[in-house]
């Protein structure tokens, strides 16, 4: 067995044991600490079949800004796992079929010959690493929908703010301007006041 | 060759400048709104009409004949594309002018990005009218549909814009998925994105049958959800009925001249190898469409449902003219049918402006006339009005001598011309059963005593904008030659059939 099959079964194993746990663990906070490594690992996976595109955007959009967010979410939520998970035994045939009918379909789709058109079109060998194929592809041929996915990107942040921002007025930002120009009398106003006695001013119940 | 030998090439940017000085003028006109203090936003809406009409001059400056392809074949600029982006210029400008009042009295609706959003949905229509490739078919089609979600939840204190938006998003997510999924299954069975070269492949014979109908399945159910046809119109009512009047004259108009140009792309330019599969699709959706928008819209009490459904039958009825273009093989209609189908969509967004123009015409601040009782007596507060949304609805109803009459004679021509004379049969009997919604409202306008006998005000240029767009009916009912010739110059000019 060379180093790159230790290195595979590695990171294969660390992967089955840490998505096994991020469906087994009780604490949602670790479920989703599980899922950045079996992220992770898979980039390892991917790094290995010379995918360095993929395995760097999993790594750095998935674990690096989804699940942080998703980390956060979790930690607000008040989660109650014990209610969640009151009907799993009962549901557990139902979901167990369901589950060996997919892994079926999916054996057959995969093992069947239909998408047989790509064996004998051997993509052309790729000598640069793929992030410079990628690159390249995207900013010559693909330059147009790119483009057009960056204006769809502007379009989500204009209806982010339009559907959410409020009026600027009522943010409570102070005029440095305005507020050295104050004058005293424009804080204070004195007033005299004849006294008065103290039973007289106390405001009765029924005001 | 490394990537230092790589030559770089810039990409023959000329027939695309009309996308390109929509984009750079959204750009500047979002920035333009930060520094506008009226509350009106004069200012950001002239500059928006002023886009619009620069685009169409930069799209008329560059017309001709020639199908050229840019941006590495993913971008097509052909006359079809022309003539559909001129329409979209066009309509917008008329929206845009119908909704001005209706937006400034509801502070909400009537900032800044009210005006750039629509430029964007706009942009995100040119990229679907001018697309090549299953890719630019998508990204136009998620660009426009983002700026509608966001449109429709624009009143964000309203609870049915919010609900109406929502299942906007939501069906539409679930639709633009059906649509990918189609299309990579055809990539799957075709090993290509690029429209033509998909129909050279398929031509050619080499691919898996069975994997491309199921990918065409997927395809054009999320076509048919985009275009609002049974079975996946459900989105349509809520949509038209719970979005401000002012968004769903947009989303009711413009968008059905960029689904048709896709729809007519994908399936007549890339597939029409498999029209027999696709044909009968359509041809399914087309019927189930007029039977049960034509008879929902009875039902409805609300002027915008009952558009709602109108459209969903309209619609049903311009897919007729897609689905009978090849006849056993045989594609001597094709042009016919193609272009009436391209004259019926030219002619509902036209009646369909109108329509929804004169709900806007009606509204005022915190009053919506949604209600069809809203119309009563119209005739006594102002005949011509009356007179006005009589000719659309006649139109509409596709009564003799409006030019609704000839867009539904020239697909029933193409229809019977392909011999299926049992689809023109139901066809005209259910427009006869749609009739009657239709002349309900002029009855509701001529016959029935004013609810509320206040007289109509409103700007005088959306006055004369429904006068134009109700003698534009009328006027091209008399003479729809024109029209007709300039879509059959369109199909001719721009199908790969007939090149």
């Amino acid at each position: 067995m060379d180093f790159k099959s230790v290195v595979f079964y590695l990171f294969s194993a660390v992967l089955v044991f840490a998505s096994l746990r991020v469906i087994t663990a009780r604490n949602p906070v670790r479920a989703v600490l599980y899922l950045v490594l079996a992220f992770v690992s898979g980039g390892g996976i991917w790094m290995l079949l010379e995918a360095e595109f993929l395995a760097i955007t999993l790594v750095l959009v998935y674990v690096g800004a989804v699940m942080v967010l998703f980390l956060f979410v979790v930690m607000l939520l008040d989660i109650n796992l014990d209610r969640l998970r009151e009907g799993f035994w009962s549901y557990l045939p139902l979901g167990a079929t369901v589950g060996a009918l997919m892994a079926l379909e999916m054996g057959v789709v995969i093992g069947g010959s239909y998408f047989d058109l790509f064996e004998n079109r051997v993509p052309a060998l790729v000598t640069d690493s793929n992030v410079k194929e990628i690159g390249r592809l995207i900013y010559t041929d693909y330059v147009y929908p790119f483009e057009v996915a960056s204006v769809i990107l502007l379009v989500g942040i204009v209806a982010a703010i339009a559907l959410t921002g409020r009026q600027r007025r009522q943010t409570k930002a102070m005029d440095p301007a305005q507020q050295v120009l104050v004058k005293a009398s424009d804080r204070v106003r004195l007033v005299s006041m004849p006294s008065e006695k103290l039973e007289d001013s106390v405001p009765q119940a029924g005001e | 060759m490394t990537l230092a030998e790589m030559p770089f090439i810039l990409p023959d940017l000329r027939p695309a400048s009309a996308e390109l000085f929509v984009l750079a003028m959204a750009c500047l006109i979002l920035f333009v709104d930060l520094f506008v203090k009226d509350t009106r936003r004069t200012a950001v809406f002239a500059l928006t009409q002023l886009t619009l009409v620069g685009a169409a001059v930069v799209t008329w400056a560059g017309t001709s004949g020639e199908v050229v392809y840019t941006f590495s074949n993913m971008y097509v600029h052909d006359f079809l594309a022309d003539m559909l982006k001129q329409l979209l210029y066009l309509t917008d400008i008329i929206v845009l002018f119908y909704a001005r009042a209706y937006v400034v009295d509801r502070p909400l609706l009537g900032r800044g990005e009210f005006y750039t959003l629509t430029l964007f949905a706009t942009l995100g229509m040119m990229v679907m009218i001018s697309a090549n490739h299953f890719i630019t078919i998508f990204l136009g089609v998620e660009l426009l549909s983002l700026s509608l979600y966001a449109m429709v939840a624009l009143n964000r204190d309203s609870a049915t814009a919010a609900e109406a938006a929502m299942k906007y998003l939501v069906l539409g997510a679930l639709a633009s998925g059906l649509m990918l999924y189609g299309m990579s299954m055809i990539y799957g069975a075709v090993g290509s994105l690029e429209i033509g070269e998909v129909a050279e492949r398929l031509q050619a014979g080499v691919a898996n049958h069975s994997i491309l109908v199921l990918g065409l399945v997927f395809l054009v159910a999320g076509l048919a959800f985009k275009l609002g046809v049974v079975p996946f119109h459900m989105w349509i009512p809520d949509v038209y009925h719970g979005a401000p009047t002012a968004v769903g004259l947009f989303i009711g108009t413009a968008p059905k001249l960029a689904a048709f140009a896709i729809v007519l792309r994908i399936l007549a330019n890339g597939l029409l190898t498999l029209s027999y599969d696709w044909q009968m699709m359509l041809l399914i959706m087309a019927v189930l469409s007029i039977v049960l928008g034509n008879v929902a819209a009875i039902a409805q009490h609300n002027f915008k449902r009952m558009l709602a459904y109108s459209a969903i039958a309209h619609m049903g009825f311009m897919l007729l003219g897609l689905a009978v273009g090849v006849v056993g093989g045989d594609a001597r209609f094709t042009l016919n049918a193609y272009s009436s189908a391209l004259f019926y969509v030219v002619i509902y967004v036209l009646s369909s402006a109108g329509a929804f123009g004169m709900i806007l015409l009606m509204a005022r601040a915190g009053f919506e006339a949604e209600d069809l009782d809203d119309y009563k007596g119209l005739n006594r507060r102002n005949p011509w009005f009356a007179a006005m949304l009589m000719m659309l609805m006649l139109s509409m109803a596709g009564i003799p001598f409006f030019v609704g009459f000839f867009a539904k004679f020239a697909v029933l021509q193409a229809v019977v011309a392909s011999g299926q004379i049992w689809l023109a049969v139901v066809a005209v009997i259910f427009s006869l059963i749609g009739a009657f919604y239709y002349l309900r409202v002029v009855k509701l306008m001529y016959f029935d005593a004013p609810a509320d006998p206040t007289p109509i005000q409103a700007p005088l240029e959306v006055k004369a904008l429904i006068s134009a767009n109700g003698l534009a009916v009328a006027l091209l009912g008399l003479f729809p030659d024109t029209l007709m010739w300039f879509c059959l110059l369109a199909i001719r000019l721009s199908l790969s059939v007939f090149a």
